[in-house]
């Protein structure tokens, strides 16, 4: 059976901060941090945002994007490392927000960075199984760093939905695969605000090494060579990383351009590839072939194989904002609004 | 509000579901058993429908002494919205600075946080405007 993309929305916040505003404060240079991170700015959500918000606007726009009736939608799983509740999950109320429940199964999914990848891949399960007729699969995320960490001036929030099923598919996904070890780069204890991280060892062990083998296997899997594929988007903790991933592998700058978003947006976590892919899904045509390498840390990849079908021509991207109009609606805001807005300032018991 | 009272208007705030006198055809949100207009003769014909989401500012007020929960934002714009199926609600304005809102300004429903029962309470969502 041809499992593949029906529709997809994406949704990111409107104010940004510049890492020169982040490094003023905490007497760093804000503008070298930002150079060498190859980030010129990133999102910051509203006080009253969270990653539930972030899921409906992205699954509301995707919606209005297609024809299918949300009481067809079978399965819903929303990934992200900063659900709103610990115990209660987010996916309940964004189903309920585009009126699918309560037919259907559905799960909070938490693997850093790709747990919104991970969640197409079990949407593809259970379509491609004939289990259910639609899954959706969202990929959202409110990411912290600590005050003054290096991940301050990255972690950043926005998110995309995907409509997952057999009939009238936008971009068939042709293959998929996925390279996993237990090696802790990145980790956040229950309880704890804010996470900690394996400094320089997130690199090359952990980053490379696992895009790199997901790259590599899905290529042989899929008898592809980088040139194969009109567009390629990777996991982007940073604008420096993807770029240097993409080199190494042999793919080329324009190939990587539409779906590299962290420079100007930071990393979105979950919502990273998923965003990154909505982004490149905005400028196809039929016949356009698309890579997509999500990381998490701890850590695994997921890849993807895809094809727009013929439907592109026909498909409604109009009814929802592209990922170009969200990034271009921005507010910059200074570090103590910032701070105020993250819920970095203690307030007395009662406020948000 | 109690969680239970919230919940069980969810739907409601969530799609902004109103109903419509099979009667007359006067909309009412949120939704009512009865049409305030015919009483007894719309009983049995109150239809549940779906407000588009568009409207237009019909009056408004800046906020600047805000209740504890809202300090975040403030100020911020609660506005009285006429619908485009002519039934009015009120709603805060975001996405905008204060002095960009107008009478007669066309907006369109979000959905955010409007409130939460302390830190480890139920948070709670619904319906917000943003501008058209
Ligand atoms: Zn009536």
């Amino acid at each position: 059976m041809e499992v593949g993309i029906v529709s997809y929305g994406a949704y990111v916040p409107r104010f940004r901060i510049a890492p020169q505003e982040i490094g003023r404060v905490w007497g760093t240079d804000g503008e070298a941090m930002g150079k060498g991170l190859m980030i010129s700015s990133k999102s910051v959500p509203a006080p009253d945002e969270d990653v539930v918000t972030i899921s409906i606007e992205a699954a509301r726009s995707m919606m209005r994007r297609c024809d299918v009736s949300p009481k067809d939608i079978g399965a819903l799983y929303v990934g992200s490392e900063s659900h709103p509740y610990a115990v209660k999950p987010s996916g309940t109320i964004v189903a309920e927000a585009i009126e699918a429940s309560p037919n259907m199964t559905i799960a909070d999914i938490e693997f850093a960075c790709k747990a919104g990848t991970a969640g197409i891949q079990m949407c593809m399960g259970l379509v491609g199984s004939g289990m259910v007729r639609y899954g959706v699969a969202i990929g959202a995320d409110t990411s912290q760093g600590a005050p003054g960490d290096a991940l301050e001036f990255s972690a950043s929030a926005g998110g995309a939905a995907y409509l997952i099923g057999s009939e009238n598919v936008i971009a068939r996904i042709n293959g998929t695969y996925s390279f996993t070890t237990d090696t802790p780069d990145f980790w956040r204890r229950e309880g704890q605000p804010y996470p900690s991280h394996g400094g320089r060892f997130t690199g090359e062990p952990a980053y490379f090494k696992h895009v790199t083998s997901c790259s590599i296997g899905l290529m042989e899997r899929m008898g592809t060579k980088p040139s194969d594929y009109t567009y390629a988007v990777f996991h982007q903790p940073n604008g420096k990383f993807p770029t240097r991933v993409a080199k190494q592998l042999g793919f080329n700058d324009k190939q990587i351009e539409y779906g590299l978003l962290t420079p100007q947006i930071g990393n979105t976590y979950s919502g990273a590839v998923p965003l990154g892919l909505a982004a490149i899904l905005d400028n196809t045509v039929p016949g356009d072939r698309v890579f997509a390498i999500a990381y998490g840390s701890g850590a695994g990849c997921d890849g993807f194989d895809i094809t727009v079908t013929e439907n592109m021509a026909k498909y409604r991207r109009d009814a929802g904002p592209t990922v170009k109009q969200l990034m271009e609606k921005t507010k910059f805001i200074d570090y103590a609004t910032y701070a105020k807005y993250r819920g970095k300032i203690r307030m007395k018991e009662g406020g948000e | 509000m109690t969680t239970a009272r919230f919940w069980r208007d969810n739907a409601t705030r969530y799609n902004l579901i109103a109903t419509k006198c099979g009667n007359c055809g006067k909309v009412t949100f949120p939704p009512r058993n009865v049409c305030p207009v015919c009483h007894r003769k719309s009983m049995g014909k109150m239809e549940k429908i779906h407000l588009s989401g568009h409207g237009e500012v019909y009056s408004f007020s800046v906020v600047y002494d805000a209740p504890l929960a809202f300090e975040m934002q403030k100020p911020y714009v609660i506005a009285i919205i006429k619908m485009a199926e002519g039934v009015m609600l009120t709603a805060q304005i975001i996405d905008c600075e204060c002095c960009e809102v107008a009478i007669g300004m066309k907006v369109k429903a979000t959905l955010r946080k409007i409130g939460e029962e302390g830190p480890g309470g139920v948070i709670h969502y619904g319906y917000k405007f943003v501008p058209a």
